[in-house]
């Protein structure tokens, strides 16, 4: 049989306010509440309410027949408490369904798995709480912030109980191999992986919309084609992972974005083999076909699918390795609002916005990026970081 | 006696030291009654605005715009002049900036400016050294149409225009020199730039150096008579410390760099010292106030040291905001490679911080509560900032007899010189 996989990243970081050297030692409020709003509340319109009531829509209309999945960080979550209530019931209502599975992740959807496993572990039981108590359901699949992933830390999920893990189908890993079939674990064979088609995925995440692509407009018939034509002998799954503001964010409403997704379904049933499946799903349907190494940190990020765009400099490397040589006196302290601004100054995004790659060709990256350089990103940062450590030895 | 006076800003819009020194000289002059017309080059802030009246009044007055600054400036009729001139930027750079301020073509740029009755394209010209010959032409016409004593002009993109209104009012022109090419750029100047300033040393009759070190490098570097140099150095205004009390909220001690972040100033030695110093004592705090071409390279260094934690960019300070951070200050560094004057260990002074300057400064000749190292030296720099952040014999002496000495370092004082400078010249 023949399955296609959906799943939607859903993330926003607490940004930081500007915070000046002035600042520290006087002022604990790091985060700006007007722009987290404000974006979020701008998101939510354009992306997530239509979104979600697409799928609830295509649920509806095809029963048991579409199947999504959704990883929503922790600080996403926090953030829907706060300013954006309705969405989060709407993403409840999802849940009730049935149709619809969530994927465990890291709380802070932080890079903590590359530093310390006790903070990742905990960090995942947070999210773990989080997804239980509003959707009703116990994850068994994991996706790492920004489908991080390497031999070690998934034998480190796997030893969290995990059953699955989805990764990106990167070409330095994969070489010849298809992403279209379950692999597992080199090191701890009892972690399946799903790993992302990543040509069929960004025809939807990024190009949909690009004009100078050849193969523009994009249609669901021509779609479903490429899909029909990636088959082979053996049973396979097309694993489709991105990010979930590609509907009406990335991908603007009137690129048709969301009548291409409204027919997707439609045309997949009737015009080919394919099913939708939920990871987990997948996992039972499939069986592994082999181990498949990777001993060195793979993600989903740029062409290069590694960790620079968030561990790529001294900005970075310092920012990161002073966060978290603070993690022991943060325990120990055990302030709750401490407690709340570590795992929020974790954040991978307060790390990208240091990246320093895209000097010359940033369009797509300073899109996502409050701050004019990666200069100011980092010594915002590292002020509100000192003031933190003040805080800490009080 | 009135003055013609030509430079490159003035408070509020300011970016560098010059600015501050133009004004305190003015006002200084004003004092002894000296009457100044004082020219300046339009800061950006309202250009748009200004196209439309040049375009408008082709041919017409080129300055218009007379503003009263504030009650002491009777005396002062401050002009401005529709120019886009700079102050601290090379021509490379020059060009870079505007292009991007105003993205105008390379085809419009050559129509201007050399002509000879100022024909405005309604753009302004994006060649640093067009404008400043166009900032000559200008001169020209103003002085023609002003009673003046003497021309006074500031640093080399002024020298043409002095030049200029020498030439058409057949006043005497003293320059005042405030930073040379040699200064900010090291060993790699700028040959135009260069000759530009050792045109306006020739046709100068008097020039006035801000210390002993720059009236050197003029008699040295350009080859001029030294009879005709006359050395007057800056001076501050004594402030109120009450008036920017700020309180700061951790416990370490801070040591201070305040400029522009430029090779002049050494920040890099600035860095190095503070990375030693931190090595043996953890509960100090640095910063770095200001911004320039080295600000990228400066944060790269400190993430790669790992002492980013205790040393921070507070970014460029508008001045109540440098008056706050010398309030929370322990000691105050300047470290600069080359620095004519360098008047803000003055600032750093008079609110009671101790300093340690380079001995490559022009301020280290009049001051004697200082700490004066050679700026390469970081061991010592490393040094003096520990004994002055440990030992309170000599930073209470420093900051008790410190104060005293600038106090004493008038506008008023220092303008009286500058007018005997002049009257070697009316009295002829």
């Amino acid at each position: 049989m023949e399955s296609v996989c959906f799943y939607f990243q859903v993330h926003q970081p607490f940004r930081l306010k500007r915070y000046s050297f002035f600042d520290i030692g006087g002022d604990d409020e790091y985060f700006d509440q007007y722009s987290n709003k404000t974006i979020l509340k701008k998101v939510a319109e354009k992306c997530y309410i239509p979104t979600n009531n697409l799928f609830l829509e295509l649920i509806k209309r095809y029963g048991k027949e579409f199947k999504i999945s959704y990883s929503l960080s922790g600080v996403f979550i926090d953030q829907l408490e706060k300013y954006a209530p309705q969405v989060l019931d709407s993403f409840i209502e999802l849940a009730e369904t049935g149709n619809v599975e969530f994927l465990s992740e890291t709380f802070s959807h932080s890079l903590a798995a590359l530093k310390s496993q006790k903070e990742f572990e905990h960090q995942v039981g947070l999210h773990k709480e989080k997804i239980k108590k509003y959707f009703k359901q116990t994850p068994t699949v994991f996706r790492n912030t920004e489908l991080i992933y390497s031999d070690r830390i998934g034998d480190m999920v796997q030893n969290m109980g995990y059953k699955g893990m989805i990764t990106e189908g990167a070409k330095q890993i994969l070489g010849w191999k298809s992403p279209n079939f379950v692999y597992a674990n080199a090191v701890n064979p009892k972690l399946k992986l799903l790993l992302k088609n990543y040509t069929l995925s960004d025809d939807i995440a990024f190009r949909f919309s690009n004009r100078d692509w050849n193969e523009w407009p994009l249609t669901t018939e021509k779609y479903v084609d490429w899909l029909n034509s990636a088959k082979t002998s053996q049973d396979s799954v097309i694993n489709l992972f991105m990010d979930y503001e590609t509907f009406g964010e990335h991908q603007w409403a009137d690129s048709g974005i969301f009548k291409f997704m409204e027919a997707l379904p439609e045309r997949l049933l009737n015009h080919s083999s394919y099913k939708f499946l939920k990871p987990s799903e997948v996992l039972k349907k499939y069986d592994v076909v082999s181990p498949l190494s990777i001993p060195n940190e793979i993600s989903w990020a740029d062409e290069e699918r590694d960790l620079t765009a968030w561990l790529g400099n001294d900005l970075q490397y310092d920012a990161f390795d002073k966060l978290y040589a603070l993690e022991e006196q943060v325990y120990k302290k055990g302030d709750e609002k401490l407690l709340k601004d570590w795992l929020y100054l974790q954040t991978s995004d307060h790390f990208y916005y240091m990246c320093t790659k895209w000097f010359s060709d940033g369009d797509v990256h300073k899109y996502f990026n409050p701050y004019d350089t990666p200069y100011v990103a980092y010594i915002n940062y590292m002020n509100v970081l000192s003031d933190f450590m003040i805080r800490l030895n009080k | 006696m009135k003055v013609l006076m030509f430079g490159w800003e003035f408070p509020p819009n300011i970016t560098g030291g010059l600015g501050t020194a133009c004004y305190g000289l003015t006002r200084g002059l004003a004092h002894n009654n000296i009457e100044t017309i004082f020219v300046v080059p339009k800061a950006y802030g309202d250009e748009d605005q200004s196209f439309v009246q040049l375009k408008d009044a082709e041919k017409t007055k080129i300055f218009q715009t007379r503003q009263e600054f504030s009650d002491f400036w009777e005396k002062i009729t401050y002009l401005e002049v529709n120019s886009s001139l700079l102050p601290y930027l090379d021509p490379v750079e020059y060009k870079k900036f505007i292009n991007e301020q105003y993205k105008i073509s390379q085809s419009e740029i050559k129509e201007q400016a050399f002509e000879t009755n100022f024909k405005f394209s309604g753009k302004y010209g994006k060649d640093l050294i067009t404008e400043v010959t166009r900032y000559a032409l200008i001169a020209g016409t103003i002085a023609q149409e002003n009673n003046f004593d003497i021309i006074h002009a500031h640093d080399w993109l002024t020298y043409p225009a002095g030049i200029a209104a020498k030439a058409f009012s057949g006043k005497p022109l003293v320059i005042h020199v405030h930073a040379t090419e040699f200064d900010r750029s090291g060993e790699n100047i700028n040959q135009t730039i260069y000759d530009i300033e050792r045109k306006g040393m020739e046709e100068a009759d008097r020039i006035i150096t801000v210390s002993n070190l720059t009236k050197q490098i003029v008699i040295d570097r350009y080859g001029i008579n030294p009879d005709k140099i006359h050395t007057v150095h800056n001076a501050v205004e004594p402030v109120e410390l009450a008036e920017f009390a700020f309180n700061k909220n951790f416990d370490e001690k801070i040591v201070t760099f305040l400029g522009r972040i430029t090779f002049q100033k050494g920040p890099e030695y600035f860095i190095e010292a503070a990375n030693k110093v931190l090595k043996k004592d953890r509960n100090v705090r640095f910063v770095m106030a200001g911004t320039g071409d080295m600000l990228h390279r400066s944060i790269d260094r400190v993430a790669k040291l790992r002492i980013s934690d205790k040393f921070h960019f507070a970014g460029f300070l508008r001045p109540d905001m440098v008056n706050k951070l010398f309030s929370i200050s322990d000691v105050y560094v300047m470290p600069s490679v080359s620095e004519p004057f360098g008047i803000s260990p003055l600032e750093a002074l008079r609110t009671n911080v101790p300093v340690i300057i380079s001995k490559q400064s022009g301020v280290s000749e009049i001051l004697n509560h200082a700490i004066k190292i050679d700026f390469w030296d970081i061991d010592e720099m490393a040094n003096s900032i520990y004994g002055l952040l440990h030992y309170e014999g000599i930073s209470n002496m420093f900051k008790k007899h410190g104060k005293t000495e600038v106090d004493n370092l008038k506008w008023e004082n220092a303008a009286r010189k500058v007018i005997d400078v002049y009257k070697t010249l009316i009295n002829q």
